[in-house]
């Protein structure tokens, strides 16, 4: 259950991001999700939740965005998406394709904050 | 976007912290000529009983030292204390994975100059610990031969994260019906050309490619020459 840690990372980094421009209060945090991060998204929601109480994001709303996986074919020599998190091959030729090009993200974008 | 509220960029990885730190970590263990090698696994494919043989073997001729991760209790650093190298335990609680931070706590007071080798036990998980660099040289992710083989498929991203995989209690594996060729080939799907090692620690089958495997890739990395040499420059 990583999540909770990862919840309680994306919470400090809002924080310090807030806090160095001033203060600002934050509504949301919007994240960008990996298909290939290893991490849960009801568990990392739910887990943001927790993370939040008694900070001064309390109350604020995880956003998450979720980026597929893609993968480098070497026989086709062309970026593809992954069938699966499961099973890193080529969609187009079924080859072994195990270079990640995207689906690693854990992003926050950007904060969502009162004017 | 709700109402009243307007958005300020920060475009910033998560783990960011944490790489930071396993960087500097890093960067620590070149300058003081040690190389640092990291294990994961599930729980109880037999990490704890290599590393005692690992610590054990290489002692003659290196100075190695281990930091072994758990959720509760030091049973693991009292087994490895009888290979008689340093050893200390991290508890991490409830926490499933080392982080750098932990590392780098952990080895407050070390002379990192007094090691050739530094072995990282993570905690038994085979999710979690693949998203934190811990400042390694090397990632070993272990499989025993009793876990099934298409333990690498179930778990890709662990196995897309190590640098080695080792398959463990090579001498059940006549017991458990392993297929060694599935195994590899399930590695080799999520990982191709992935190095990939058959030990047994108890029986010792495998130990000498497997320890030889080491002491080849600290010299490639360019690391001081070890124990006698270094006892020499001091």
């Amino acid at each position: 259950m990583h999540e909770l840690s990862i919840a309680m990372s994306i919470v400090e980094l809002a924080e310090e991001e807030s806090e160095r421009r001033g203060g600002l209060r934050v509504r949301a945090v919007h994240l960008r999700l990996g298909l290939l991060a290893g991490v849960v998204k009801d568990a990392l929601l739910s887990s943001y939740e927790m993370a939040c109480e008694e900070t001064s994001l309390a109350g604020s709303h995880l956003v998450v965005e979720e980026v597929p996986g893609v993968v480098y074919c070497p026989a086709c020599d062309a970026r593809r998406p992954v069938r699966s998190s499961e099973w890193f091959s080529c969609s187009a030729c079924g080859g072994v394709a195990s270079e990640i090009v995207a689906g690693k993200e854990l992003e926050v974008v950007s904060l969502e904050v009162e004017p | 976007m709700s109402p009243g509220t307007r958005i300020i960029e920060v475009r910033q990885n998560v783990f960011k912290q944490n790489d930071l730190v396993a960087r500097a970590l890093r960067e620590r263990f070149r300058d003081a000529g040690v190389f640092v090698v990291s294990m994961v696994s599930s729980p109880g494919s037999g990490k704890t009983t290599l590393l005692e043989k690992t610590l054990t073997r290489l002692q003659p001729q290196f100075r190695v030292a281990a930091l072994v991760g758990d959720l509760a209790t030091e049973n693991d650093a009292v087994r490895l204390a009888r290979s008689h190298a340093r050893v200390k335990q991290i508890t991490t609680g409830t926490l499933c994975h080392l982080e750098a931070a932990m590392v780098q706590q952990a080895l407050e007071g070390w002379d990192l100059h007094d090691l050739d080798f530094l072995f990282i036990e993570n905690v038994g998980n085979l999710v979690c610990p693949s998203s934190y660099d811990l400042g390694e040289d090397l990632r070993l992710v272990l499989m025993s031969v009793t876990e099934g083989e298409d333990k690498p498929l179930k778990y890709p991203t662990i196995f897309n994260s190590a640098d080695v995989a080792i398959l463990t209690k090579m001498d059940l594996a006549a017991a458990a019906e392993f297929d060694s060729q599935a195994a590899m080939h399930s590695i080799e799907a999520v990982r191709p050309g992935m190095v990939i090692m058959s030990v047994s620690a108890k029986s010792g089958a495998g130990l000498d490619d497997y320890l030889e495997f080491f002491r080849s890739c600290r010299a490639a990395s360019h690391r001081a020459p070890a124990r006698a040499d270094a006892a020499r420059r001091a």
